[in-house]
């Protein structure tokens, strides 16, 4: 479309995306005002889902806030976990043992590639392609079975505690994922040739859907779509927490800002989380899993606290702010997916309906995450 | 014009190489598990609702009425009351309500239980008509079981 | 039995005309709907198999009985008019969907003399048909008054141009070998083993093999399905043109669906593949039709659920710089060799 010519807003019509619609998986409502089949202007409309998160945690003692983490970004419960826990331990001054460090970077890995399958799926079913939904829901259920036999969960995982982790892994969890990664491998290798390959997907990704460099910091988007614009960053290696400054693992980057870019550094992706467990396995030390000096009652001394991870879909930060008491007095989620989804309204003007959904799923958004 | 005619050619073969893979998982075996008819196993750690832990010396349960659970809960569905029996010095369990409608399944309660008295069940099977049926009675659950 | 009907033929010529119209009519009414009704479970299965699952299995064996269930159910539902519709032209377009599609198997012949009309310009009528299928589901989709429907309606349209121009050109080039509409005279000149096929007729036109691909794509473009679905495309459009549908209404478009693909599929088969004949000249006969057509909507399934959706202009895309080209320049070489030789 001419980029000049602009329809008067009366002669458009407002089409909702949303709250109910096929490919916005979950309640994000988008208020589009279409010129025939072209976008001349897109408003993400939030809170159908809004729970109260930061809001809930000024009502409950630390630990009781757990189980919440999990719930804002189901797909990626554990990297929440992890966020929180090393939060509160930052303000306790606790030190985790080292063996629960490399069992919350193995399961929060594996949690990463399952976060990203379900991505996959759901992503190429929003192209149209019904199929790799199930192959890529195949292969996340291999990492929750192998999730759900340490944490006794499949989706809220709810499974670090401040200081380490309750339960320790076991030898036939490591064989699990050693067989796990073997056949995730392989797997990438078919998701390529059946997927990547494919010339409509091709023809349908690349060179459109830009989101340049400028935009991502406009908005402060992170993740894969920062890297798909060539923004070279990743708190795993930029801020490095936990134990991720031991391992060995490249951070994908691709320049070309498009859709095709977003969705080859979610696949580059995989195979570098694979390659942190395969590292984490094999040097996988003994030892206690929880911490002994955690106190009963949790209450972390006055003061201002802040912490960042990465997760599947971004840079996660949780700043809290304690009084001393046993409830945290503030607690502010930065969530990965709000401002990766505030992009999609400047980033889709002037594209395609069809193009603008595969724009808005290769965003990767997990409503509840944006709306908390 | 070459350009052109690869391009055709590439994507053609890209369908066709598609269409392979797709042809091949036709021949291997399903993997799905055939819900009703087979069930899956559950693991151990399996967190399911809360249960009482049966203790074989005394034919019945651990509880010592200490209200941690009930304390640590996030959700505040768990309520147990204890009466003091006469010639006994410490309190006996007599109510515990877990309000299963409002539990998030997190585990907190059984990690704060000092005598570990609580423990997961591995039912994953609910479904009802009424909200009634998710008040369990865990006294009652346990007298029940065999 | 015979003779007393042909003593009937003889001395009431008319009324076994009707006789044989009505016989005509209940048959393909029967076939289209069980064509559509199991060629459903057959997808379901299909897909299942390709997705590593089972497939429908609860409804009688096999989940034989599944498409009675899905019938029963559809037809149990409320015929619901949503506010502000156009009435007629709403309950007009499933059946005129539906209507079209069986006026296409009139002139089909399925074997020697299994055919309820024979036309000489056969072809030309199923085009015709075929083309008012898309109107049915423009008026749908205009008269339901949604948005989605709307923005389906104009794709449907927009496909329609791209996928008939190929098409048509492909069918210009294979006429001018074959010298006939009739579909039967078609047929016939492809007896003998599948080196006398139009598919192999390498000596009419070296570009014959691509120029069966092109009509194969276009019969998908045609049928509305993956990679050519945008009239539906359920992530983008929720259901397109069906959107406000329920019930039978939408039951009718459902089956249409299938019953072009029926057509499409059997239309491939007579044009390219011989029609009743068998690949090595032995046993003619209408099954050798009925493989090659439940192979190949087999093989419209397989692609259904191996791809993703193009998008419209993906197809014009497609349409323009590819298919139009090479299906001229396959005229162009088509009307030079049946002209020198």
């Amino acid at each position: 479309m001419n980029a000049e010519y602009q329809l008067p807003e009366d002669e458009c019509f407002v089409l909702n995306l949303g709250p109910q619609h096929p490919s916005t998986h979950g309640v994000a409502r988008i208020k589009l005002t279409l010129d025939g089949e072209y976008i001349c202007k897109a408003e993400p409309v939030l809170g159908y889902i809004h729970r109260m998160h930061e809001k809930m945690a000024e009502n409950r003692t630390w630990p009781q806030f757990f189980p919440n983490t999990g719930r804002l970004d189901y797909l990626h419960a554990l990297a929440y976990n992890q966020n929180y826990a090393c939060l509160v331990e930052r303000a306790l001054a606790i030190e985790v043992p080292e063996r629960a460090e490399y069992i919350r970077v193995i399961t929060t890995e594996l949690n990463r590639i399952a976060s990203h399958m379900v991505w996959y799926g759901a992503f190429v079913l929003d192209l149209g392609g019904f199929t790799p939904l199930l192959y890529t829901f195949d292969d996340r259920e291999q990492i929750l079975d192998l999730l759900e036999s340490v944490t006794g969960s499949r989706l809220t995982f709810s499974y670090f505690r401040f200081g380490g982790v309750p339960n320790d892994i076991d030898d036939d969890f490591i064989a699990g994922t050693k067989t796990f990664i073997s056949r995730m491998r392989e797997r990438i290798k078919m998701y390529h040739a059946l997927i990547t390959k494919n010339v409509i997907l091709i023809n349908r990704l690349k060179d459109i859907g830009f989101i340049p460099a400028e935009m991502c910091r406009k908005y402060g988007a992170s993740g894969p779509v920062a890297r798909g614009a060539g923004i070279d960053y990743d708190v795993r290696r930029n801020e490095p927490y936990s134990i991720y400054d031991r391992f060995e693992f490249e951070i994908p980057v691709y320049h070309e800002a498009d859709s095709m870019a977003r969705y080859m550094v979610r696949m580059d992706e995989i195979l570098q989380s694979l390659r942190i467990i395969e590292q984490a396995i094999a040097t996988l030390p003994a030892g206690p899993i929880m911490a002994d000096k955690v106190p009963k009652l949790i209450r972390p001394p006055k003061g201002d606290y802040y912490h960042a991870v990465e997760t599947a879909r971004g840079r996660l930060g949780m700043r809290a702010v304690s009084d001393g008491s046993a409830i945290p007095w503030r607690l502010k989620l930065r969530t990965p997916c709000f401002s990766n989804m505030l992009i999609f309204g400047e980033a889709c003007r002037g594209m395609l309906l069809a193009d603008a959904v595969a724009l808005f799923g290769s965003l990767d958004l997990v409503i509840p995450d944006v709306d908390k | 014009m070459a350009a052109y005619i690869k391009s055709i050619l590439v994507g053609t073969w890209s369908l066709i190489a598609g269409l392979a893979i797709t042809l091949r998982f036709v021949f291997k075996p399903v993997v799905t598990c055939q819900y009703p008819h087979a069930v899956p196993k559950i693991p151990d750690r399996y967190r399911g609702h809360i249960d009482f832990v049966y203790d074989p010396a005394t034919c019945s349960h651990k509880c010592i009425v200490c209200g941690m659970c009930q304390k640590t809960c996030p959700s505040g569905c768990i309520s147990l009351e204890g009466e003091k029996l006469e010639g006994a010095k410490k309190k006996t369990l007599s109510v515990y309500q877990l309000n299963f409608t409002t539990c998030s399944l997190c585990g907190l309660c059984v990690e704060a239980c000092p005598t570990g008295a609580l423990t997961f069940s591995k039912e994953y099977n609910l479904a009802g008509f009424d909200e009634k049926e998710y008040h369990f009675d865990l006294i009652k659950r346990l007298q029940e079981r065999p | 039995m015979l003779s007393y009907l042909n003593y009937l033929n003889d001395t009431m010529p008319c009324l076994m005309a009707i006789l044989r119209l009505i016989v005509c009519i209940v048959c393909i009414l029967a076939f289209v709907g069980l064509n559509a009704a199991y060629l459903v479970w057959l997808e379901r299965k299909l897909a299942g198999r390709i997705q590593r699952r089972i497939g429908p299995k609860e409804v009688g064996p096999f989940g034989l009985l599944q498409p009675l269930a899905d019938g029963i159910k559809l037809m149990t539902k409320q015929l619901f008019l949503p506010d502000g519709i156009d009435r007629i032209l709403y309950l007009l377009a499933p059946m005129l969907v539906m209507t079209t599609a069986f006026m296409c198997f009139v002139t089909i012949p399925f074997g020697e003399g299994l055919v309820a009309r024979e036309l000489d310009l056969g072809l030309l009528a199923i085009f015709a048909f075929a083309s008012i299928n898309v109107l049915g589901l423009l008026l749908g989709a205009w008269a339901s008054r949604n948005k989605y429907s709307m923005i389906s309606s104009a794709r449907v349209v927009s496909q329609n141009v791209a996928y008939e121009i190929p098409m048509l050109l492909v069918v210009a080039s294979l006429l001018m070998v074959t010298g006939t509409l009739n579909l039967h005279d078609i047929v016939a000149e492809q007896a003998g083993g599948f080196w006398n096929w139009n598919v192999l007729r390498l000596n009419a036109s070296p570009l014959m093999p691509v120029a069966f691909l092109i009509f194969f794509v276009c019969t998908l473009a045609e049928t509305n399905r993956t990679p050519f679905d945008l009239a539906e495309a359920e992530s983008e459009l929720v259901a397109g043109s069906f959107t406000e549908y329920g019930s039978m209404g939408f039951g009718l478009f459902f089956m249409g669906e299938y019953a072009n693909m029926v057509v499409g599929s059997t239309l491939i088969s007579i044009l390219f593949l011989g029609g009743w004949n068998c690949p090595f000249g032995i046993f003619p006969g209408p099954h050798w039709l009925f493989l090659k057509l439940y192979a190949l909507i087999s093989t419209v399934m397989w692609i259904r659920w191996t791809f993703p959706r193009t998008t419209f202009y993906g197809l014009l895309n497609l349409s323009w710089k590819v298919l139009i080209p090479i299906a001229l320049v396959n005229l162009l070489i088509t009307g030079a060799l049946v002209k020198v030789f």
